[in-house]
């Protein structure tokens, strides 16, 4: 049945779904299978604090001789504005172009910079347009975007393939989303971002859930309330993972001692 | 037929538009000349018979504008309204041609309603003139006249930006536009401070618009007076300019005790020495006892 409706983008099945849309958001899940290479899609997270926004993501294993600074999974969509994406990098490169354009062009037109959700607005309306068009596919990316307004408020929101679009507290998107989401359902509480070094941490501890071999496969990034983007080096990752291990060491001897 | 053949007439609803006539939208001129100068030189004269004046201070931004629209030499309306709503928080003073004016800011009042439903807020009075201001550039050359100064409240507090036909944008603190801007500048320059209260505001956009109308022709009927506050704009009066101005003048008359010694101008000679006075103390200043006249007053 399915093969039938999955030719055409533009084509309903008889049960209402739209077969390659649903196929891109595989796609997001599972990675590209570009030539002979799995390139399996890395785990985002994205975190809204009080006054910070955190993205970490997993980092992509690169091979010996790749240069590790070209692989970039979050990208800066203007001084406030940045956002992951997990899925195809080619498309997302091409998103992310868009967007950046957008943001400047609205800045020239309207004076103003871009609010988080005008900008979420414009790129989830570019997926859509690409659900409903002639010979082309959808985009195979899912975005979280993270930043400010001028209200001061922090944003976080996410976007799929289908072109839908929603503000969240806290969300992950890519290989094992659903493991890490859970976790933050349990652990994202008022205390948990009460400070900025809280929500980094809650950050790292999400995705440690998924992520092998520790801190050396996070990279992370934040946005202050009218600060630019600041993008974590390796050492100040470790610092945290350390921080992080450390108090989870403290609270296992409280366990030990209560239960003796 | 016979003579339709010889003389090569073809009947009107045979052919399209006359290729002669210009493209909508286009103008016709002669050829080889350039559209711009042969417009300049020989196109329609446009009036810009007004004075409007818009400043901004504490408790928000204060537009005031005449109320003469004026043709040529005629007086095409004496009670027309030069300050255009635009929403709750924006307004504009409107000089140039009435027509231009009036169709630009419906234009603006839809482009911002739309931004609002979409963003969920209203834009800036930045981005408010931008707007207005690329729409407009696009017809640059194509003498579009519109001088207009948008007065509004948004999220950084009252401000004030002068938009011009020409793309012309610039923020600033006080703006006059129209024939009679130049009296009205003196005395807004004379008379302005940012800390003022909303009653002195008021007086001092009246007293200049009344200046104005005195002195340049194409501006008169009424003063019209509009304050856009935190909470909205409102229209605070419109007062006949000739009453305003008589009001005015009497202000600086001399009590009786204290100018014993000053020769009580006759009528005839009383707008003169009023003005004389007004220019050389400055408005409200009497010197008591002081028998100097200005110089160049005609004494009784």
């Amino acid at each position: 049945m399915a093969s039938r409706y999955d030719r055409a983008i533009t084509v309903f099945s008889p049960d209402g779904h739209l077969f390659q849309v649903e196929y891109a958001q595989e796609a997001v899940k599972k990675g590209s299978t570009a030539g002979k290479e799995m390139n399996p899609s890395h785990v985002k997270v994205g975190i809204r604090g009080t006054n910070i926004v955190v993205l970490g993501v997993e980092k992509k294993s690169v091979a010996k001789l790749q240069d590790e600074r070209t692989v970039r999974k979050i990208c800066a969509l203007d001084d406030h504005v940045c956002m992951a994406f997990a899925g195809l990098t080619a498309d997302a490169r091409v998103v992310i172009n868009r967007a950046r354009v957008e943001c400047q062009s609205h800045k020239l037109t309207v004076e103003d910079p871009v609010t988080v959700e005008y900008i979420t607005r414009f790129i989830a309306t570019l997926k859509q347009k690409y659900t409903q068009s002639n010979g082309r596919r959808p985009f195979g990316i899912s975005a979280l975007i993270v930043g400010f307004d001028d209200d001061g408020i922090p944003r976080l929101y996410q976007t799929d393939p289908s072109g839908t679009y929603h503000a969240w507290k806290a969300n992950a998107i890519g290989r094992s989303a659903k493991t890490v989401r859970e976790f933050l359902e349990k652990n994202y509480t008022e205390d948990a971002i009460a400070s900025d070094n809280e929500a980094i941490k809650l950050a790292i501890k999400a995705l440690l859930e998924v992520v092998q071999s520790g801190g050396k496969n996070i990279e992370l990034a934040i946005i202050r309330r009218n600060q630019p983007l600041k993008m974590f080096s390796a050492k100040e990752v470790e610092l945290y993972v350390t921080e992080i291990e450390k108090e989870k060491e403290e609270a296992e001897k409280k366990k030990s001692k209560k239960s003796v | 037929m016979a003579l339709q053949d010889v003389c090569k007439w073809q009947s009107p609803d045979t052919q399209g538009p006359s290729p002669h006539l210009p493209r909508a939208g286009g103008w016709a001129v002669p050829r080889g000349c350039d559209p711009q100068t042969f417009l300049q030189i020989h196109g329609p004269r446009l009036a810009h018979g007004t004075t409007t004046l818009a400043f901004r201070f504490r408790h928000g931004v204060i537009a005031a504008a005449d109320t003469r629209s004026s043709c040529g030499s005629y007086v095409a309306c004496p009670a027309s309204c030069k300050v255009i709503p635009v929403h709750q928080h924006l307004l504009g003073t409107t000089s140039g041609t009435s027509a231009d004016c009036a169709t630009w800011y419906r234009v603006l009042q839809r482009e911002l309603r739309l931004r609002e439903l979409r963003e969920g807020q209203l834009p800036s009075v930045a981005s408010a003139a931008k707007l207005l201001s690329a729409m407009m550039s696009r017809y640059r050359g194509l003498d579009l006249c519109v001088a207009t100064a948008l007065c509004g409240w948004d999220r950084s507090g009252p401000m004030l930006f002068y938009v011009y036909s020409d793309g012309t944008r610039l923020q600033g603190d006080i703006f006059s536009v129209g024939s009679g801007s130049p009296y009205a500048y003196g005395v807004l320059d004379r008379g302005y401070r940012y800390d003022m209260s909303t009653q002195e505001a008021y007086a001092l956009a009246r007293c200049a618009v009344a200046h104005a109308t005195h002195r340049d022709a194409y501006s008169g009927g009424s003063v019209d007076l509009f304050h856009v506050r935190e909470s909205g704009w409102e229209h605070v009066s419109r007062s006949d300019a000739c009453v305003l101005y008589m009001e005015l003048q009497k202000l600086l008359e001399p009590e009786p005790e204290e100018d014993a010694s000053h020769a009580h101008p006759e009528p005839a000679t009383a707008h003169r020495a009023a003005e004389e006075r007004e220019l050389s103390v400055g408005p409200g200043e009497m010197t008591p006892g002081d028998s100097r006249m200005p110089a160049g007053t005609e004494t009784v």
